[in-house]
């Protein structure tokens, strides 16, 4: 890859010197003046510097070779690209997210292909020809009335849905006995602390940071003592996770892909996201299009000599928050709720740890 | 005003210049070098994301004690994000467009000796050139340059402890963008006096060009919303040196508790994108009405929908000011609010449409004269286009959650307002050139320049989106941490490779661009036959513009191929016949 890089700008550069070079040598040639008397004039490059019938011709063909490239690009983009994506949403809130984003990139899709077509058409078939002359139209109150109301109306319909989805998924207030989690970022690492046995975090505050304390919780609240600190994020499957976010240092933003969620952690303030599992970290492994998007990453591995890789659900941290921000995670396993509370059982809480 | 005639040494004709024209010569040079500087930054940082560990040459000849073994440091590449977007946004499309582009052409096309204060205009571009030298001395500082995004976000940007950069590198920064504030309102509130009172007689502000309403609107925001930048800094500056709160609350860093506590990140968030949001529009706005310009003239026929435009530009400019939040989505502020920027945000998509359809109905039925402005322009409609509607996707609240601060972000903002901004400077230069050198630039490079730029950008920005789409995260120094990344790299690599191209392609304009000014073809008056008042104006380009009287304006800015008529323009300062109608 990296001599084919070399080889390009190799060729870039001598196209480059080469066609400067063919365009800015000066030539002497002769010329006829105003009074049609033959002068000797230096040009340079080409002599007439505005358009002339055969660039309009010229260009007027590359537009609409360019949106034939342009099309390409994008059914290229679109059909072969789409192994890379995210696999369907793991979280049952992501669900609509995903119908929506469906919708609302297919409209764009329409769009886009219609509109570059119309552009870059019209580009080619209106090219200037000296004796055509363009018609004058200056305007037509239909045509604007038109282009408002159509996307007036569409984007009614997608606000609608938009803010519905929002307000489900913002929404945290109706979950039924949630699994209350604290998930805690610094430089460059996170931290998550279970509610314990009676659902409630410990009121926690950097200025209690200490030894094994290390999110800072009151060590005197009483809601704090069942508490379970731990390093890899548990969550049981079809139960209602709600996250409290907090920041040790400078902005974080927690963001769990998979689970289409995302969430900034913000020093000083207490943050919240909540959604419900859908698949277990098995079930993801299995899925279709995670299996072929794991298969395109090990052929890539394999290639390079490294592991192969393994499906696991990721929290990344995605707000610049400084050196090692490219590499802030965090493993979330999603199991059976059986499987989950025996994990837990065997964390110690932090009342176990401090003593 | 025959008294602008007096005698003019070096000094005052080329360097503390009064004369408009100058001093957008003088905006458009700086802007120009700092561009350069801007796009070396991203060459260096793309062979980063391409090539995480490999060694390179240039990276150690350029970032001396920031890399080891060829190998750019983490600080450094986050730094160079963001100096790079820095540079863009405010130096580049901000000062560079609309400082060259207003001043050059308010007075020409409004018919005005000059602007109403030449010498508040010169201490503009002073203020600017200040600011441009100390954002390129903060390169230099042993700690490396403010490195925590173009967005500083505190407490990354307040803490030097987080993060290298936050020293000395952004104190520099914050100095160089308080002097960058004071030079953009100084010019904003020239271009608002100047189009409101000096123009000509006839010139009814109905009969303005779209460009003039484009820079009118466009400094009308800048008014509103640079302040507030301006004072987002100052508490950041109080919350680094003086040990204020605004920013900064609940603090454990390097083994520490700090004092602070009470303030909040967030209102720095509302208060930086009070303006950043709106900054896109000052931005993109000078561009638009470049291309409505160019547009109309090399299509032969009137802009399509002239009030339909003015209108829209309004109501851009209008909900440019109340949607600043849909940035902020997942920042922790209340979901209530998501909501009501969510709605206000994917209104601006209705008069964006108009716009562009405009666009596309002026160019059906015309005689397209493909002049490197007229390929500039078109290709900006087309990145408006496609960066516009992905802003739908980014507007939804929703949506936002999941590629929020992905690449689908870095590709969405590059397309919309990046590249069709650099294009709509580039149509300017083209096109105005004469206007301001007397000479014509090569056609045959701008050509090149222009297909090889098209080719590149899209190359470069249509992939981005789908990696987004697969969740990577933007400033990401490296994305080997992540096995799940790994199908990736091959996208990034054919990106970087692209964005090279574009380097290179913009090589072809620098030499086409200083070459043409000392050797190109002289000028003819009014070469692309255009109507507008500038060309009424002699080729030597004179102090006080007209030798004579002003022209008075008799008719609109777009009769193109009017019926009637044996010319194919018709320019303002000629009498409509006996029984025509004005447009």
């Amino acid at each position: 890859m990296l001599a084919l890089f070399y080889i390009f700008i190799a060729v870039a550069v001598a196209l480059g010197i080469w066609q400067v070079n063919k365009l800015l040598s000066f030539t002497k040639k002769t010329i006829t003046n105003d009074n049609n008397e033959p002068v000797t004039a230096y040009i340079v490059g080409d002599e007439n510097p505005i358009a002339t019938e055969k660039n309009n011709d010229l260009h007027g063909k590359l537009f609409l070779a360019f949106l034939i490239g342009f099309y390409i690009l994008m059914g290229y983009c679109l059909f072969f690209l789409n192994d890379i994506m995210l696999p369907e949403s793991a979280s049952i809130e992501g669900e609509n997210d995903d119908n929506l984003f469906l919708i609302s990139f297919v409209l764009i899709g329409i769009v886009q292909f219609i509109t570059q077509g119309l552009l870059f058409g019209f580009s080619y078939k209106y090219r200037g020809i000296n004796d055509r002359k363009a018609l004058f139209y200056a305007d037509s109150h239909k045509l604007e009335l038109i282009w408002t109301t159509i996307p007036t109306i569409v984007l009614t319909g997608l606000i609608g849905y938009g803010l519905y989805t929002w307000n489900t998924v913002m929404d945290l207030s109706d979950a039924e006995d949630p699994i209350v989690i604290e998930v805690y970022a610094k430089q460059f690492s996170w931290e998550a602390r279970y509610a314990g046995t009676d659902n409630t975090l410990g009121r926690g505050n950097v200025r209690n940071i200490e030894g094994i304390n290390t999110m800072g919780v009151d060590l005197k609240d009483i809601n704090g003592q069942d508490d379970v600190p731990v390093r890899e994020l548990h969550l049981p499957v079809g139960r209602k996770i709600v996250f409290k976010f907090r920041s040790q240092d400078v902005l974080h933003s927690a963001y769990m892909p998979h689970f289409r969620a995302q969430m900034n952690c913000v020093p000083g303030m207490i943050t919240e996201f909540g959604f419900t599992p859908k698949f277990t970290t098995e079930q993801m492994r299995l899925q279709e299009e995670t299996v072929r998007k794991v298969d395109g990453i090990n052929k890539i591995r394999k290639e390079k000599g490294e592991d192969p890789y393994v499906f696991d659900y990721l929290l990344l941290c995605n707000k610049i928050c400084g050196a090692s921000h490219y590499n802030m995670q965090m493993k979330i396993v999603v199991e059976e709720e059986a499987a989950f509370y025996s994990w837990l059982k065997k964390q110690p809480t932090l009342a176990e740890l401090v003593k | 005003m025959s008294e602008h005639h007096h005698k003019e040494t070096f000094i005052t004709k080329y360097i503390f210049s009064q004369d408009h024209k100058m001093i957008s010569k003088q905006f458009l040079i700086t802007g120009i070098i700092m561009g350069v500087i801007g796009v070396l930054m991203s060459m260096l940082f793309r062979l980063q994301i391409a090539w995480p560990d490999h060694s390179f040459s240039i990276v150690e000849a350029f970032l001396g004690s920031h890399q080891t073994d060829g190998i750019m440091d983490p600080d450094m590449y986050l730094a160079l994000v963001t100096i790079h977007g820095t540079i863009m946004v405010f130096f580049v499309l901000t000062a560079g467009l609309s400082g060259t582009f207003s001043n050059l052409l308010i007075p020409l096309q409004i018919g005005a000796r000059d602007m109403a204060s030449g010498f508040m205009n010169m201490v503009s571009y002073w203020l600017f050139f200040i600011s441009s030298i100390i954002m390129v001395i903060s390169l230099f500082v042993e700690a490396g340059p403010a490195s925590a995004g173009w967005t500083i976000y505190p407490p990354l940007s307040a803490l030097p402890q987080a993060i290298p950069g936050s020293g000395m590198g952004m104190t520099l920064w914050l100095v160089s963008m308080a002097i960058f504030v004071a030079s953009s309102l100084i010019g904003s509130l020239n271009y608002i006096v100047t189009i409101l009172n000096l123009r000509t007689k006839g010139m009814k502000m109905t009969r303005l060009p779209l460009t003039m309403w484009a820079f009118f609107i466009t400094a009308v925001i800048g008014v509103v919303s640079f302040p507030v930048l301006l004072s987002a800094a100052l508490l950041l500056i109080f919350d680094r040196s003086f040990g204020t709160s605004f920013y900064l609350s609940d603090i454990f860093i390097s083994g520490e508790v700090l004092h602070y506590q009470g303030g909040s990140p967030v209102l720095f968030e509302h208060l930086f994108w009070f303006l950043g949001h709106p900054e896109v529009y000052i931005v993109l706005l000078p561009a638009l009405g470049i291309t409505s310009e160019v547009i109309a003239t090399n299509s032969r026929k009137p802009i399509f929908g002239y009030r339909a435009m003015i209108g829209s530009i309004m109501a851009i400019a209008f909900l440019s000011t109340i949607v600043w939040g849909h940035h902020m989505f997942i920042s922790g502020m209340n979901p209530f609010l998501g909501s009501v920027f969510t709605f206000t945000t994917l209104l601006i998509a209705i008069p964006s449409a108009v716009k562009a359809f405009n666009y596309i109905t002026t160019l059906w039925k015309g005689n397209l004269q493909m002049n490197p402005a007229m390929l500039f322009s078109i290709g900006l409609v087309s990145t408006f286009i496609t960066g516009g509607l992905t802003g739908i996707v980014l507007g939804d609240s929703a949506l936002d959650i999941n590629v929020h601060d992905t690449y689908f972000v870095v590709a969405h903002f590059h397309l919309v307002m990046g590249v069709s901004a650099i294009y709509g400077m580039f149509a300017g230069v083209y096109h105005w050139f004469p206007k301001m050198y007397g000479k014509m630039m090569n056609k045959t490079l701008g050509y090149w320049h222009f297909w090889i730029t098209a080719i590149a950008a899209y190359g470069v920005f249509f992939p981005m989106h789908f990696i987004g789409l697969a969740g990577l995260p933007r400033r990401y120094y490296s994305n080997t941490a992540f096995p799940l990344f790994d199908d990736l790299s091959d996208v990034n690599i054919v990106m970087t490779l692209f964005a090279i191209l574009g380097g290179i392609a913009q090589v072809i304009f620098l030499v086409n661009f200083f070459l043409s000014i000392f050797k190109g073809k002289d000028a003819e008056k009014n070469p692309w036959r255009s109507t507008t008042l500038e060309w009424t104006t002699p080729v030597e380009r004179i102090h006080g513009n007209w030798p004579g009287k002003i022209p008075t304006v008799e008719r609109w800015a777009y009769d193109y191929s009017k019926p009637g008529h044996d010319v194919d323009f018709v320019p303002q300062d000629v009498p409509l016949k006996d029984g025509e109608e004005e447009s």
